[in-house]
């Protein structure tokens, strides 16, 4: 196991204040928190940061993290020593700072166990469980048709002694047709059990497409780039348009430029109402490879001795 | 707790059809009924009914909150400095949409 350098993470000194490492921290959080970054790392970056947060900025925490430091090695391959067990700290129990719906690395938890999460009611009454949330990343045609899917969820669970383990689960989900990307499911009772006779909480998906090559999604809306032939675009033509849901014929109207968006109504996400699949006209010339292409050329150019496809180059 | 059943679940589309009273929309925002109370009198959420007790929110509610459940929680904000940054956030969304179909990203 790696030994995570937590004020690296921050890139503060291992003397650092409290208020540096709160500067240090927010800072970090403002560039990389999964809802305002735009850096393509940034849930994993975030992860880190308030990981490291969460040890530096708790006096108990970082006093351990500090001796652990010392005594065992910063550089090297870091094993917990034998004796561990847990951590081998007690901590006040501090559970709801920031991330604190992630999972920490392994690391962490070698030194200071496994965070609680969900908020689970410790009432002496009946209480409904905690619903949970997780990510599921779906194919867009799965979106378009529905789907069953098989997921693998890891849910952590809080036992009589109150230590925290995770348990892997399978689901079979049916994911209705027309799902959207950043809605969520609602899968009811497959949330937290419920204290005393309480019912189960609820468990939510956020969808997530698979990047497609071929295929961008615009909420409903559908675009596509479609590659044509010089004639095709020039004279019209019927071509076959393979679309997430299947093929469909498409008329391409005489005198099509590069970029021509053409829209087949509803053939984007299904709901109500569909969106459209927009075509996107990529004109592709063949390669002048042979003698007869070569000539194909030339005949093309002796027919059209005023075209000047620099003309609007021209001040 | 294993799975053994394994049947079927049905799933559907909070953002369409789904509507939370204020007590269910805490428990899946893992939220305090007075943060989503203060999330509504900044004008974040806008629940039909006349108060807490029979407010009724949309499905889309639920990213609403738990985005601004973040913002607070992590980078510390105050409610309604959440609310300015998620409608600024919004607005970048829409700015790159009308970009994206003008293809000009």
């Amino acid at each position: 196991m790696e030994f995570k350098d937590y004020y690296a993470t921050l890139g503060v000194e291992r003397t650092a204040s409290p208020e540096e490492i709160k500067r240090a921290y927010r800072k970090l959080a403002r560039k990389y928190h999964p809802d305002v970054s735009k850096e393509p790392d940034a849930e994993a970056r975030f992860k880190e940061v308030a990981e490291a947060h969460e040890v530096l900025s708790d006096p108990e925490k970082r006093a351990a993290y500090d001796d652990v430091g010392q005594r065992y090695g910063r550089r090297d391959e870091f094993r917990p020593p034998p004796d561990w067990d847990g951590g081998g700290f007690e901590f006040s129990g501090r559970d709801a700072g920031p991330g604190a719906d992630m999972d920490f690395s392994d690391f962490f938890e070698s030194l200071f166990g496994r965070r609680a999460r969900g908020g689970a009611a410790r009432g002496m009454g009946p209480a409904p469980g905690a619903d949970h949330h997780a990510r599921v990343v779906i194919d867009l045609q799965d979106a378009y048709r529905g789907a069953h899917k098989t997921l693998t969820l890891r849910m952590p669970v809080v036992d009589a002694q109150g230590q925290v383990t995770l348990h892997e689960r399978q689901l079979d989900v049916k994911i209705p047709p027309g799902v959207r990307e950043g809605q969520h499911l609602r899968l009811a009772g497959q949330g937290a059990a419920g204290h005393g006779d309480a019912a189960a909480g609820d468990l939510y998906l956020e969808i997530v497409f698979k990047p497609h090559s071929r295929f961008r999604v615009d909420g409903r809306d559908v675009h596509m780039d479609l590659p044509v032939a010089p004639w095709e675009a020039a004279v019209g033509a019927s071509v076959v348009v393979p679309t997430p849901d299947g093929n469909v014929q498409l008329s391409i109207p005489a005198g099509s430029g590069p970029g021509r968006k053409l829209r087949l109504r509803g053939k984007g996400l299904p709901g109500d109402p569909p969106g459209d699949l927009y075509a996107v006209l990529v004109i592709t010339a063949p390669r002048a490879d042979s003698a007869a292409a070569t000539e194909a050329y030339a005949a093309l150019a002796r027919a059209f001795p005023h075209f000047d496809p620099r003309s609007e180059l021209e001040s | 707790m294993p799975d053994t059943s394994r049947t079927v679940i049905e799933a559907v589309i909070v953002e369409e059809g789904v509507r939370f009273n204020l007590a269910e929309l805490c428990r899946a925002c893992a939220a305090e009924p007075s943060f989503l109370v203060a999330l509504v009198d900044e004008g974040l959420l806008n629940p039909s009914g006349s108060g807490p007790d029979d407010w009724q929110f949309e499905g889309a509610a639920l990213k609403r909150a738990r985005a601004a459940f973040r913002l607070k929680r992590d980078l510390q904000l105050s409610v309604d400095a959440a609310a300015l940054v998620l409608d600024l956030l919004q607005e970048v969304d829409e700015l790159k949409t009308r970009l994206r179909r003008a293809g000009l990203e």
